[in-house]
Protein backbone atom coordinates (compact mmCIF):
# COMPACT_ATOMS: atom_id res chain seq x y z
CA UNK A 1 0.00 0.00 0.00
CA UNK A 2 1.45 3.37 -0.92
CA UNK A 3 1.96 6.10 1.63
CA UNK A 4 -0.17 9.30 1.58
CA UNK A 5 0.68 11.77 4.36
CA UNK A 6 -2.23 13.96 5.46
CA UNK A 7 -0.21 17.16 5.92
CA UNK A 8 -0.59 18.11 2.24
CA UNK A 9 -2.93 18.24 -0.76
CA UNK A 10 -2.99 16.11 -3.90
CA UNK A 11 -3.76 16.65 -7.60
CA UNK A 12 -5.48 13.89 -9.53
CA UNK A 13 -2.43 13.95 -11.83
CA UNK A 14 -0.44 12.56 -8.85
CA UNK A 15 1.47 15.61 -7.64
CA UNK A 16 1.47 16.58 -3.97
CA UNK A 17 1.42 20.24 -2.80
CA UNK A 18 2.60 21.21 0.67
CA UNK A 19 1.81 24.67 2.02
CA UNK A 20 4.87 25.76 4.00
CA UNK A 21 5.06 28.16 6.94
CA UNK A 22 6.30 30.98 4.68
CA UNK A 23 3.24 30.67 2.44
CA UNK A 24 5.06 28.97 -0.44
CA UNK A 25 3.97 25.65 -1.96
CA UNK A 26 6.42 22.78 -2.29
CA UNK A 27 5.60 20.25 -5.06
CA UNK A 28 6.57 16.68 -5.79
CA UNK A 29 5.01 13.40 -6.98
CA UNK A 30 3.28 10.86 -4.79
CA UNK A 31 4.55 7.54 -3.51
CA UNK A 32 1.91 5.89 -5.68
CA UNK A 33 3.18 7.73 -8.78
CA UNK A 34 6.83 6.82 -8.18
CA UNK A 35 5.83 3.19 -7.63
CA UNK A 36 3.95 3.11 -10.92
CA UNK A 37 6.81 4.75 -12.81
CA UNK A 38 9.53 2.51 -11.41
CA UNK A 39 13.16 3.66 -11.07
CA UNK A 40 13.47 7.35 -12.01
CA UNK A 41 16.46 8.05 -14.27
CA UNK A 42 16.05 11.66 -15.40
CA UNK A 43 14.26 14.81 -14.26
CA UNK A 44 13.80 17.86 -16.47
CA UNK A 45 13.40 20.68 -13.95
CA UNK A 46 11.58 23.99 -14.54
CA UNK A 47 13.53 27.24 -14.29
CA UNK A 48 13.52 29.35 -11.17
CA UNK A 49 11.71 32.59 -11.90
CA UNK A 50 9.34 30.96 -14.39
CA UNK A 51 5.65 31.86 -13.96
CA UNK A 52 3.19 29.01 -14.08
CA UNK A 53 -0.55 28.65 -14.21
CA UNK A 54 -2.32 25.95 -12.30
CA UNK A 55 -2.28 22.86 -14.53
CA UNK A 56 0.75 23.95 -16.63
CA UNK A 57 3.26 21.29 -17.60
CA UNK A 58 6.44 22.54 -16.02
CA UNK A 59 8.65 19.52 -15.48
CA UNK A 60 9.18 16.01 -16.84
CA UNK A 61 10.22 12.93 -14.92
CA UNK A 62 11.46 9.92 -16.85
CA UNK A 63 11.70 6.44 -15.43
CA UNK A 64 12.97 3.16 -16.82
CA UNK A 65 9.42 2.73 -18.04
CA UNK A 66 7.98 6.06 -19.20
CA UNK A 67 8.13 9.84 -19.32
CA UNK A 68 5.57 11.69 -17.24
CA UNK A 69 4.68 15.40 -17.23
CA UNK A 70 4.49 17.22 -13.92
CA UNK A 71 1.79 19.86 -13.68
CA UNK A 72 1.90 22.82 -11.34
CA UNK A 73 -0.89 22.41 -8.80
CA UNK A 74 -1.15 26.20 -8.26
CA UNK A 75 -0.64 29.48 -10.15
CA UNK A 76 2.38 31.54 -9.24
CA UNK A 77 6.14 31.89 -9.71
CA UNK A 78 8.67 29.08 -9.36
CA UNK A 79 11.14 30.29 -6.75
CA UNK A 80 13.23 27.17 -6.18
CA UNK A 81 14.05 23.90 -7.89
CA UNK A 82 15.59 20.75 -6.45
CA UNK A 83 18.95 20.73 -8.27
CA UNK A 84 20.00 17.57 -6.45
CA UNK A 85 17.61 15.61 -8.67
CA UNK A 86 19.86 16.28 -11.68
CA UNK A 87 22.40 13.86 -10.29
CA UNK A 88 20.11 11.75 -8.10
CA UNK A 89 16.70 11.32 -9.70
CA UNK A 90 16.33 8.19 -7.54
CA UNK A 91 15.67 10.51 -4.57
CA UNK A 92 12.09 10.60 -5.88
CA UNK A 93 11.85 6.81 -5.48
CA UNK A 94 13.58 6.75 -2.11
CA UNK A 95 11.89 9.76 -0.54
CA UNK A 96 8.98 11.06 -2.65
CA UNK A 97 7.63 13.40 0.07
CA UNK A 98 10.91 14.84 1.41
CA UNK A 99 14.24 14.69 -0.45
CA UNK A 100 12.40 14.00 -3.72
CA UNK A 101 10.59 17.36 -3.88
CA UNK A 102 10.78 18.93 -7.36
CA UNK A 103 10.05 22.68 -7.14
CA UNK A 104 8.59 25.42 -4.94
CA UNK A 105 5.94 27.85 -6.16
CA UNK A 106 5.19 31.22 -4.62
CA UNK A 107 1.42 31.12 -5.14
CA UNK A 108 -0.61 34.06 -6.42
CA UNK A 109 -3.61 32.75 -4.53
CA UNK A 110 -2.99 30.03 -1.95
CA UNK A 111 -6.72 29.32 -1.75
CA UNK A 112 -6.29 27.36 -5.02
CA UNK A 113 -5.00 24.58 -2.79
CA UNK A 114 -8.55 24.06 -1.54
CA UNK A 115 -9.50 22.78 -4.99
CA UNK A 116 -7.08 19.85 -4.60
CA UNK A 117 -7.81 16.50 -2.95
CA UNK A 118 -7.01 15.76 0.66
CA UNK A 119 -5.14 12.58 1.57
CA UNK A 120 -8.30 10.53 1.92
CA UNK A 121 -9.68 11.78 -1.39
CA UNK A 122 -6.41 10.92 -3.13
CA UNK A 123 -6.32 7.45 -1.57
CA UNK A 124 -9.84 6.83 -2.89
CA UNK A 125 -8.80 7.99 -6.34
CA UNK A 126 -5.83 5.63 -6.36
CA UNK A 127 -7.90 2.70 -5.18
CA UNK A 128 -10.45 3.31 -7.96
CA UNK A 129 -7.76 3.33 -10.67
CA UNK B 1 -8.64 -14.74 -18.39
CA UNK B 2 -5.08 -13.78 -17.60
CA UNK B 3 -2.61 -16.68 -17.63
CA UNK B 4 -0.29 -17.44 -14.74
CA UNK B 5 2.94 -19.39 -14.64
CA UNK B 6 3.52 -22.02 -11.96
CA UNK B 7 5.74 -19.50 -10.13
CA UNK B 8 3.02 -16.83 -9.83
CA UNK B 9 2.53 -17.17 -6.07
CA UNK B 10 6.32 -17.28 -5.55
CA UNK B 11 6.58 -13.88 -7.27
CA UNK B 12 3.77 -12.44 -5.14
CA UNK B 13 5.39 -13.72 -1.95
CA UNK B 14 8.54 -11.85 -2.95
CA UNK B 15 6.52 -8.63 -3.30
CA UNK B 16 6.84 -8.42 -7.09
CA UNK B 17 5.01 -5.71 -8.98
CA UNK B 18 2.97 -7.70 -11.48
CA UNK B 19 1.86 -6.58 -14.95
CA UNK B 20 -0.16 -8.01 -17.80
CA UNK B 21 2.50 -9.01 -20.30
CA UNK B 22 0.79 -10.25 -23.46
CA UNK B 23 -1.93 -11.98 -21.48
CA UNK B 24 0.41 -13.33 -18.79
CA UNK B 25 0.51 -12.05 -15.21
CA UNK B 26 4.27 -11.51 -14.88
CA UNK B 27 6.67 -9.73 -12.48
CA UNK B 28 8.02 -6.45 -13.88
CA UNK B 29 10.30 -5.95 -10.86
CA UNK B 30 10.72 -7.03 -7.23
CA UNK B 31 11.63 -3.53 -6.03
CA UNK B 32 14.21 -1.81 -8.21
CA UNK B 33 14.62 -2.70 -11.87
CA UNK B 34 18.01 -0.98 -11.96
CA UNK B 35 19.33 -3.00 -9.00
CA UNK B 36 18.13 -6.18 -10.70
CA UNK B 37 19.89 -5.14 -13.91
CA UNK B 38 23.19 -4.66 -12.04
CA UNK B 39 22.72 -7.99 -10.21
CA UNK B 40 22.77 -9.76 -13.58
CA UNK B 41 25.69 -7.78 -15.02
CA UNK B 42 27.83 -8.15 -11.89
CA UNK B 43 26.60 -11.29 -10.12
CA UNK B 44 23.63 -13.48 -10.85
CA UNK B 45 19.90 -13.03 -11.29
CA UNK B 46 16.99 -15.20 -12.37
CA UNK B 47 13.89 -14.71 -14.48
CA UNK B 48 10.72 -16.74 -14.69
CA UNK B 49 10.31 -17.27 -18.43
CA UNK B 50 7.80 -20.10 -18.15
CA UNK B 51 5.43 -18.15 -20.37
CA UNK B 52 7.68 -18.92 -23.35
CA UNK B 53 6.58 -21.70 -25.66
CA UNK B 54 8.54 -24.94 -26.02
CA UNK B 55 7.86 -27.00 -29.16
CA UNK B 56 9.46 -30.36 -29.87
CA UNK B 57 9.90 -31.53 -33.46
CA UNK B 58 10.26 -35.29 -33.74
CA UNK B 59 10.53 -37.68 -36.66
CA UNK B 60 12.70 -39.04 -39.47
CA UNK B 61 12.34 -35.79 -41.45
CA UNK B 62 12.85 -33.42 -38.52
CA UNK B 63 16.03 -32.01 -40.00
CA UNK B 64 14.77 -31.50 -43.54
CA UNK B 65 11.58 -29.93 -42.18
CA UNK B 66 13.52 -27.39 -40.09
CA UNK B 67 15.82 -26.66 -43.05
CA UNK B 68 12.67 -25.64 -44.91
CA UNK B 69 10.95 -23.86 -41.99
CA UNK B 70 13.83 -21.68 -40.76
CA UNK B 71 15.99 -19.01 -42.42
CA UNK B 72 19.06 -20.23 -40.56
CA UNK B 73 20.27 -23.74 -41.39
CA UNK B 74 19.99 -26.50 -38.78
CA UNK B 75 22.55 -28.45 -40.81
CA UNK B 76 25.09 -26.27 -38.95
CA UNK B 77 24.13 -28.19 -35.83
CA UNK B 78 26.34 -31.23 -35.83
CA UNK B 79 27.17 -31.61 -32.14
CA UNK B 80 24.45 -32.95 -29.89
CA UNK B 81 22.98 -30.16 -27.76
CA UNK B 82 24.13 -27.33 -30.01
CA UNK B 83 21.74 -24.38 -30.35
CA UNK B 84 21.01 -21.99 -33.20
CA UNK B 85 19.17 -18.66 -33.33
CA UNK B 86 16.90 -18.23 -36.33
CA UNK B 87 14.03 -16.30 -37.83
CA UNK B 88 10.94 -18.10 -39.07
CA UNK B 89 9.78 -16.23 -42.18
CA UNK B 90 6.59 -16.11 -44.21
CA UNK B 91 6.61 -16.37 -48.01
CA UNK B 92 7.16 -12.60 -48.29
CA UNK B 93 10.23 -12.87 -45.99
CA UNK B 94 8.43 -11.11 -43.13
CA UNK B 95 9.42 -12.37 -39.70
CA UNK B 96 6.74 -14.57 -38.11
CA UNK B 97 8.92 -15.06 -35.04
CA UNK B 98 12.49 -15.43 -33.86
CA UNK B 99 13.44 -18.54 -31.95
CA UNK B 100 16.15 -20.82 -30.64
CA UNK B 101 16.43 -24.36 -31.95
CA UNK B 102 18.35 -27.02 -30.01
CA UNK B 103 19.68 -30.15 -31.73
CA UNK B 104 18.95 -33.17 -29.54
CA UNK B 105 19.48 -35.91 -32.14
CA UNK B 106 18.79 -36.48 -35.84
CA UNK B 107 15.11 -37.06 -35.15
CA UNK B 108 14.59 -34.62 -32.28
CA UNK B 109 14.90 -30.87 -32.16
CA UNK B 110 13.51 -28.47 -29.57
CA UNK B 111 12.29 -24.97 -30.43
CA UNK B 112 11.73 -22.14 -27.96
CA UNK B 113 9.46 -19.47 -29.41
CA UNK B 114 7.94 -16.28 -28.02
CA UNK B 115 4.89 -16.38 -25.75
CA UNK B 116 3.17 -13.49 -27.53
CA UNK B 117 3.23 -15.36 -30.85
CA UNK B 118 2.35 -18.82 -29.51
CA UNK B 119 -0.92 -19.44 -31.37
CA UNK B 120 0.19 -18.20 -34.79
CA UNK B 121 3.56 -19.98 -34.48
CA UNK B 122 1.99 -23.32 -33.63
CA UNK B 123 -0.58 -22.99 -36.43
CA UNK B 124 2.17 -22.08 -38.94
CA UNK B 125 4.54 -24.84 -37.86
CA UNK B 126 1.79 -27.46 -37.95
CA UNK B 127 0.61 -26.27 -41.36
CA UNK B 128 4.12 -26.35 -42.84
CA UNK B 129 4.85 -29.75 -41.24
CA UNK B 130 2.05 -31.52 -43.11
CA UNK B 131 4.12 -32.78 -46.08
CA UNK B 132 6.89 -34.00 -43.75
CA UNK B 133 7.14 -37.12 -41.63
CA UNK B 134 7.36 -35.24 -38.33
CA UNK B 135 5.28 -34.62 -35.25
CA UNK B 136 4.96 -31.20 -33.63
CA UNK B 137 4.40 -31.27 -29.87
CA UNK B 138 4.02 -28.27 -27.64
CA UNK B 139 5.36 -28.82 -24.11
CA UNK B 140 3.23 -26.51 -21.94
CA UNK B 141 3.92 -28.59 -18.84
CA UNK B 142 7.54 -27.40 -18.74
CA UNK B 143 8.45 -24.40 -16.60
CA UNK B 144 11.46 -22.29 -17.61
CA UNK B 145 13.85 -20.31 -15.43
CA UNK B 146 16.69 -18.23 -16.89
CA UNK B 147 19.65 -17.82 -14.50
CA UNK B 148 21.97 -15.17 -15.90
CA UNK B 149 25.16 -13.41 -14.91
CA UNK B 150 28.89 -14.09 -14.44
CA UNK B 151 28.16 -16.16 -11.32
CA UNK B 152 25.27 -18.14 -12.84
CA UNK B 153 27.15 -21.36 -13.53
CA UNK B 154 28.78 -21.59 -10.11
CA UNK B 155 25.39 -21.11 -8.42
CA UNK B 156 23.33 -23.39 -10.66
CA UNK B 157 25.52 -26.44 -11.31
CA UNK B 158 25.69 -27.69 -7.67
CA UNK B 159 21.92 -27.70 -7.25
CA UNK B 160 20.89 -29.38 -10.50
CA UNK B 161 19.54 -32.93 -9.97
CA UNK B 162 21.64 -36.07 -10.41
CA UNK B 163 24.42 -35.92 -12.97
CA UNK B 164 23.02 -32.88 -14.72
CA UNK B 165 25.18 -30.47 -12.73
CA UNK B 166 28.34 -32.16 -14.00
CA UNK B 167 27.16 -32.03 -17.60
CA UNK B 168 25.99 -28.42 -17.27
CA UNK B 169 29.41 -27.40 -15.96
CA UNK B 170 30.98 -28.79 -19.16
CA UNK B 171 28.76 -27.44 -21.91
CA UNK B 172 29.97 -24.66 -24.16
CA UNK B 173 28.08 -21.41 -24.80
CA UNK B 174 25.04 -21.91 -27.00
CA UNK B 175 24.82 -25.61 -26.15
CA UNK B 176 22.50 -27.68 -24.01
CA UNK B 177 22.38 -30.86 -21.95
CA UNK B 178 19.47 -32.72 -20.43
CA UNK B 179 18.51 -35.48 -18.07
CA UNK B 180 14.97 -36.82 -17.96
CA UNK B 181 12.64 -33.86 -18.28
CA UNK B 182 15.28 -31.36 -17.13
CA UNK B 183 16.92 -29.42 -19.97
CA UNK B 184 19.71 -26.90 -19.48
CA UNK B 185 20.77 -24.54 -22.28
CA UNK B 186 23.77 -22.23 -21.93
CA UNK B 187 21.76 -19.51 -23.62
CA UNK B 188 20.00 -16.33 -22.59
CA UNK B 189 18.72 -12.89 -23.42
CA UNK B 190 20.98 -10.65 -21.36
CA UNK B 191 24.43 -10.61 -22.97
CA UNK B 192 25.85 -12.44 -19.94
CA UNK B 193 26.83 -16.05 -19.39
CA UNK B 194 24.16 -18.23 -17.86
CA UNK B 195 21.56 -20.92 -18.35
CA UNK B 196 18.00 -21.26 -19.47
CA UNK B 197 16.57 -24.21 -17.58
CA UNK B 198 13.46 -26.10 -18.57
CA UNK B 199 12.05 -28.37 -15.89
CA UNK B 200 8.82 -30.14 -14.94
CA UNK B 201 6.27 -27.70 -13.53
CA UNK B 202 5.98 -29.60 -10.25
CA UNK B 203 9.71 -29.04 -9.63
CA UNK B 204 9.75 -25.35 -10.47
CA UNK B 205 8.81 -23.83 -7.11
CA UNK B 206 11.32 -26.00 -5.26
CA UNK B 207 14.12 -25.15 -7.67
CA UNK B 208 13.26 -21.42 -7.57
CA UNK B 209 13.48 -21.55 -3.74
CA UNK B 210 16.84 -23.33 -3.91
CA UNK B 211 18.16 -20.65 -6.25
CA UNK B 212 16.98 -17.95 -3.84
CA UNK B 213 18.72 -19.75 -0.97
CA UNK B 214 22.07 -19.78 -2.76
CA UNK B 215 21.79 -16.04 -3.41
CA UNK B 216 20.39 -15.77 -6.91
CA UNK B 217 18.42 -12.50 -7.12
CA UNK B 218 14.91 -12.60 -8.61
CA UNK B 219 14.63 -10.22 -11.58
CA UNK B 220 11.59 -9.03 -13.47
CA UNK B 221 10.77 -8.38 -17.09
CA UNK B 222 11.84 -4.74 -16.69
CA UNK B 223 15.48 -5.70 -16.11
CA UNK B 224 15.20 -8.37 -18.80
CA UNK B 225 14.30 -5.62 -21.26
CA UNK B 226 17.13 -3.23 -20.33
CA UNK B 227 19.64 -6.12 -20.35
CA UNK B 228 18.62 -7.33 -23.80
CA UNK B 229 18.58 -3.75 -25.12
CA UNK B 230 22.14 -3.18 -23.89
CA UNK B 231 23.13 -6.49 -25.47
CA UNK B 232 21.58 -5.34 -28.77
CA UNK B 233 19.17 -8.25 -28.92
CA UNK B 234 15.95 -7.73 -30.82
CA UNK B 235 12.53 -8.01 -29.23
CA UNK B 236 9.84 -9.51 -31.41
CA UNK B 237 6.88 -7.17 -31.93
CA UNK B 238 9.02 -4.09 -31.30
CA UNK B 239 12.20 -4.41 -33.35
CA UNK B 240 10.71 -6.67 -36.00
CA UNK B 241 7.40 -8.19 -37.05
CA UNK B 242 5.72 -9.75 -40.09
CA UNK B 243 6.10 -6.54 -42.08
CA UNK B 244 9.88 -6.50 -41.63
CA UNK B 245 12.52 -8.81 -43.06
CA UNK B 246 15.71 -9.95 -41.31
CA UNK B 247 17.97 -7.83 -43.54
CA UNK B 248 16.41 -4.57 -42.29
CA UNK B 249 16.25 -5.84 -38.69
CA UNK B 250 19.94 -6.35 -38.02
CA UNK B 251 19.53 -10.09 -38.50
CA UNK B 252 21.25 -10.70 -41.84
CA UNK B 253 23.80 -12.81 -39.92
CA UNK B 254 21.05 -15.31 -39.07
CA UNK B 255 20.13 -16.00 -42.70
CA UNK B 256 22.02 -18.99 -44.14
CA UNK B 257 22.30 -18.43 -47.91
CA UNK B 258 24.57 -21.45 -48.36
CA UNK B 259 23.96 -24.04 -49.66
CA UNK B 260 22.36 -22.31 -52.65
CA UNK B 261 19.86 -25.07 -53.22
CA UNK B 262 18.35 -25.04 -49.70
CA UNK B 263 14.80 -23.89 -50.25
CA UNK B 264 13.58 -22.23 -47.07
CA UNK B 265 10.32 -20.34 -46.67
CA UNK B 266 10.84 -16.73 -47.69
CA UNK B 267 14.09 -17.36 -49.57
CA UNK B 268 13.00 -16.17 -53.01
CA UNK B 269 11.38 -13.03 -51.60
CA UNK B 270 14.46 -12.30 -49.53
CA UNK B 271 16.75 -12.80 -52.54
CA UNK B 272 14.66 -10.31 -54.53
CA UNK B 273 14.86 -7.77 -51.68
CA UNK B 274 18.61 -8.23 -51.44
CA UNK B 275 19.06 -7.83 -55.19
CA UNK B 276 17.01 -4.64 -55.20
CA UNK B 277 19.12 -3.15 -52.40
CA UNK B 278 18.00 -2.15 -48.95
CA UNK B 279 16.59 1.29 -48.28
CA UNK B 280 16.86 0.93 -44.50
CA UNK B 281 19.26 -0.46 -41.97
CA UNK B 282 19.23 -1.30 -38.30
CA UNK B 283 21.51 0.69 -35.99
CA UNK B 284 22.16 1.52 -32.38
CA UNK B 285 21.79 5.06 -31.06
CA UNK B 286 23.44 6.75 -28.12
CA UNK B 287 21.74 9.91 -26.86
CA UNK B 288 24.23 12.75 -26.40
CA UNK B 289 21.85 14.88 -24.34
CA UNK B 290 19.72 14.37 -21.27
CA UNK B 291 16.51 12.41 -21.54
CA UNK B 292 15.43 8.90 -22.41
CA UNK B 293 14.95 7.53 -25.92
CA UNK B 294 11.69 5.60 -26.37
CA UNK B 295 10.21 3.29 -28.99
CA UNK B 296 8.42 5.05 -31.90
CA UNK B 297 10.34 8.32 -31.57
CA UNK B 298 11.34 9.74 -34.96
CA UNK B 299 14.97 9.74 -36.07
CA UNK B 300 15.81 12.75 -38.26
CA UNK B 301 18.82 12.59 -40.61
CA UNK B 302 20.87 15.54 -41.92
CA UNK B 303 19.02 15.34 -45.25
CA UNK B 304 15.69 15.54 -43.34
CA UNK B 305 14.75 11.93 -44.17
CA UNK B 306 13.44 9.99 -41.19
CA UNK B 307 13.58 6.66 -39.44
CA UNK B 308 12.11 5.25 -36.26
CA UNK B 309 13.33 4.05 -32.89
CA UNK B 310 12.11 0.48 -32.42
CA UNK B 311 13.29 0.03 -28.80
CA UNK B 312 14.69 2.70 -26.54
CA UNK B 313 15.45 3.14 -22.90
CA UNK B 314 17.90 3.89 -20.18
CA UNK B 315 21.09 1.86 -19.94
CA UNK B 316 21.92 1.31 -16.26
CA UNK B 317 25.42 0.06 -17.17
CA UNK B 318 26.33 3.09 -19.29
CA UNK B 319 24.12 5.56 -17.38
CA UNK B 320 23.05 6.90 -20.76
CA UNK B 321 20.04 6.48 -22.94
CA UNK B 322 20.35 4.03 -25.85
CA UNK B 323 18.11 2.72 -28.59
CA UNK B 324 17.74 0.39 -31.54
CA UNK B 325 16.39 2.05 -34.67
CA UNK B 326 15.48 1.36 -38.29
CA UNK B 327 16.79 4.24 -40.37
CA UNK B 328 17.50 5.21 -44.00
CA UNK B 329 20.63 3.36 -45.14
CA UNK B 330 22.51 6.60 -45.88
CA UNK B 331 22.57 7.69 -42.22
CA UNK B 332 25.83 9.34 -41.12
CA UNK B 333 27.62 9.24 -37.79
CA UNK B 334 25.07 11.41 -36.00
CA UNK B 335 21.38 12.18 -36.19
CA UNK B 336 18.63 14.00 -34.31
CA UNK B 337 15.80 12.45 -32.35
CA UNK B 338 12.42 14.10 -32.01
CA UNK B 339 11.85 13.78 -28.27
CA UNK B 340 8.54 15.21 -27.24
CA UNK B 341 8.84 18.00 -29.79
CA UNK B 342 12.51 18.82 -29.17
CA UNK B 343 15.30 17.67 -31.50
CA UNK B 344 18.14 16.08 -29.55
CA UNK B 345 21.54 14.90 -30.73
CA UNK B 346 22.40 11.19 -30.95
CA UNK B 347 25.41 9.21 -32.18
CA UNK B 348 24.95 6.25 -34.51
CA UNK B 349 26.69 3.10 -33.24
CA UNK B 350 26.72 -0.65 -33.79
CA UNK B 351 23.65 -2.14 -32.13
CA UNK B 352 25.57 -3.89 -29.36
CA UNK B 353 26.20 -1.76 -26.29
CA UNK B 354 27.19 -4.09 -23.45
CA UNK B 355 28.29 -7.73 -23.41
CA UNK B 356 29.85 -9.80 -20.63
CA UNK B 357 29.75 -6.82 -18.29
CA UNK B 358 31.80 -4.63 -20.67
CA UNK B 359 30.73 -1.55 -22.57
CA UNK B 360 31.30 -2.21 -26.29
CA UNK B 361 31.23 1.30 -27.70
CA UNK B 362 33.04 4.58 -27.09
CA UNK B 363 31.02 6.69 -24.70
Amino acid sequence: MSNTPDDRKYADSHEWALLEADGNVRVGITDHAQELLGDLVFVELPEAGQSVDKGDECSVVESVKAASDIYSPVTGEIIAINDALEDSPEAINDSPYDDGWIFIVKPTDASELNELLDAEGYQNLVEDE
Amino acid sequence: MIKKTILNSAHRQLGARMVDFGGWDMPVNYGSQIDEHHDVRNGVGMFDVSHMTVVDIHGPQARSFLQYLLANDVAKLTRQGKALYSCMLNEAAGIIDDLIVYFMDAQNYRLVVNASTREKDLAWIEQQAKPFDVTVSERPQLAMIAVQGPKARQKVCPILPDRLGLSAAEIKPFSACWFGEWFVGRTGYTGEDGFEIMLPEDKAEGFWSQLLEVGVKPCGLGARDTLRLEAGMNLYGQDMDEDKNPLESGLAWTVAWQPNDRDFIGRSALEAIKKQGLSHKFVGLLLEEKGVLRGHQTVVLDDASTGEITSGGYSPTMERSIALARVPANIGETCKIDMRGKLKEATVVKPCFVRQGKIQIDV
